[in-house]
């Protein structure tokens, strides 16, 4: 019953809001160089009292419960960062890689704030924990326009008008452009599928059916 | 969401070796993430099955299909085979949650997701489920739970899966170590929460749900599911329809008629089944067989507009299984 549930505990610190003094916490941790890693040395304490429970097999691959290093792909580039087996995605995006573009806002699978691609598939980054992100490619909205331009659903955005306060925005982006690489000529019903999992509390969804419609206008023009 | 460690595996045999000392099983992860951030889990470790390639994919059989745990709800949703004869397996995966959580949300813990309760689902509230003596629902907010079959929790099930597959009348196989493959209809699966409030479901803890089977439908079937919720998109059913139709020319020689949202274990209505059966399908006989399915209904201080809800839903999914009518526009997904 997701709306209906008791308020859940807070977010995590990452996405707390700005404090006064143009000091955000987030930009606090970052200059005190406490971050997955440093997580990590104090959780190693709490390691070293834990009985081992095996070691890496052939068929069984062990992870933590303290901090390890891993390698992900994030869009295209290979990034070396720490993380917790509870470390989700999105958490090990915004934290451990301070790529901010993916917001965390229910944390719980409900809004899509947090969508990126897992292999080109729209996932919650909020619901996949990073290990599972081991060995996949990760597109994130950072990743999905070049140098030189922008993708077509991002500029039909523009053209649309199509956000208000902007915090779903990278997630609807993602839904859409997804749709898009799948199904280059998508109807309205089509997009409208596509972002029912995206929550906008602005309620700018007409604009984003628009803009998606357009997009794919223009997608359609250059192949 | 508490710290624990986790053994990634890549074949069964290795994740059953792995099932001990409280370890818990972690498919997709979207019901287990949902419980630990609410912290009502908290398992020190975590077996994660996700990689196992063997336990993925839809397989055609002569017996009918078996569908690999870790086939995706969206595997299930586009699988030609499955929208041509078992539509309402892919009508119910393909309105289960959000297209994301369809994408990594599998068939194996769809239909292990633990019931839905907002105060059993919340770390501040101790209940029968959780080995006290008081249900806060009965006396609280209750306007998604049951109004059947509710013993002493009016949780509702969660699995839209669960709906299809009974009306299919699937057999989920379960594998453990000591004691290899064993099978139990689905019928049998779910535990009734007077019989015991603690289990959801006969599955032991060193047991992993490997595969579901269904068997062939019988020639004329048609089938059809709906969901209604809140919204149109993405929200929990306070309401789902199953219907499966055996068809003899115009008569129907056996009806299915299932629920969800509306007990705490997914339910079959024999009175609704046996409106329909040995008759044919009209606006009549539906409409008859929807009023009938709310036989034995005790709604809560907050749900009797489900009283009116699940005879519509059901009247509305019987003609459209029929091909006598549209999919509801008002459905949900």
């Amino acid at each position: 019953m997701p709306g209906h549930q008791p308020p859940h505990k807070e977010l995590p610190e990452a996405s707390s809001t700005p404090v006064n003094k143009g000091i955000t916490r987030r930009g606090f941790l970052k200059g005190a160089g406490i971050t997955a890693a440093g997580t990590a040395l104090l959780d190693g304490v709490h390691g070293l009292q834990q009985e081992a429970h095996g070691a890496t097999t052939r068929d069984v691959k062990e992870y933590g419960p303290e901090a390890f290093p891993v390698t992900l792909n994030i869009n295209g580039t290979e990034r070396a960062l720490h993380v917790e087996p509870r470390t989700t995605l999105a958490e090990a995006l915004r934290i451990g890689l301070g790529m901010t573009g993916t917001k965390i806002s229910c944390d719980r699978g409900v809004c899509s704030s947090c969508t990126v691609w897992l292999d080109k598939m729209p996932v919650n980054s909020c619901m996949t924990l990073a290990v599972d992100a081991i060995g996949h490619h990760v597109t994130t909205i950072e990743g999905l326009s070049n140098d030189s331009e922008v993708h077509p659903v991002q500029a039909a955005f523009v053209r649309h008008d199509a956000m208000q306060c902007g915090f779903c925005t990278p997630g609807m982006v993602m839904s859409c452009a997804a749709l898009i690489e799948r199904n280059p000529h998508p109807t309205e019903v089509d997009v409208r599928v596509a972002i029912s999992g995206n929550l906008c509390r602005c309620g700018t969804y007409p604009k984003v059916f628009a803009a998606t419609l357009d997009a794919a206008g223009q997608h359609a023009s250059k192949a | 969401m508490n710290s624990f460690s986790l053994a990634d595996c890549s074949t069964v045999e290795a994740a059953l070796s792995q099932l001990k000392n409280g370890a818990v099983v972690k498919a997709g992860g979207v019901d287990l993430l949902d419980r630990m951030k609410n912290g009502t889990d908290t398992p020190d470790r975590l077996v994660n099955i996700r990689n196992i390639r063997e336990l993925r994919g839809v397989q055609a059989t002569p017996d009918g299909l078996t569908l690999g745990a870790l086939t995706t709800l969206a595997e299930i949703a586009d699988h030609p085979t499955i929208r041509a004869q078992y539509t309402i397996l892919s009508d119910a995966c393909g309105r289960a949650a959000t297209p994301h959580i369809r994408n990594v949300a599998t068939i194996g813990g769809n239909v292990l997701q633990e019931l839905q309760c907002w105060y059993f689902r919340s770390a501040e509230f101790q209940c029968i489920r959780k080995g006290k003596d008081q249900c806060f629902a009965f006396s609280g907010l209750n306007q998604f739970h049951a109004i059947m079959d509710y013993g002493g929790c009016p949780s509702v099930a969660p699995s839209s899966g669960a709906v299809a597959l009974l009306a299919l009348n699937a057999t989920i196989e379960l594998t453990s170590a000591a004691k290899g493959k064993r099978t139990v209809a689905i019928k049998d699966f779910y535990v009734q929460p007077d019989a015991n409030p603690h289990r959801f479901n006969v599955k032991a803890d060193d047991e992993l749900l490997t595969a579901i089977h269904i068997p062939k439908t019988a020639p004329g079937t048609r089938s059809a599911y709906q969901k209604y919720g809140e919204k149109e998109s993405h929200d929990w059913a306070i309401a789902d329809a199953g219907i499966l139709l055996e068809m003899d020319g115009e008569v129907c020689r056996r009806a299915v008629v299932t629920m969800g949202a509306a007990s705490p274990v997914v339910r079959r209505s024999t009175e609704a089944e046996a409106v329909l059966t040995g008759k044919p399908i009209t606006r009549d006989t539906a409409r008859a067989a929807g009023q009938a399915s709310m036989t034995g209904a005790m709604p809560l201080s907050m749900n009797g507009y489900k009283v009116q809800l699940f005879p519509t839903a059901i009247y509305r999914t019987i003609l459209l299984a029929a091909g006598q009518m549209e999919r509801d526009p008002s459905a949900a997904g």
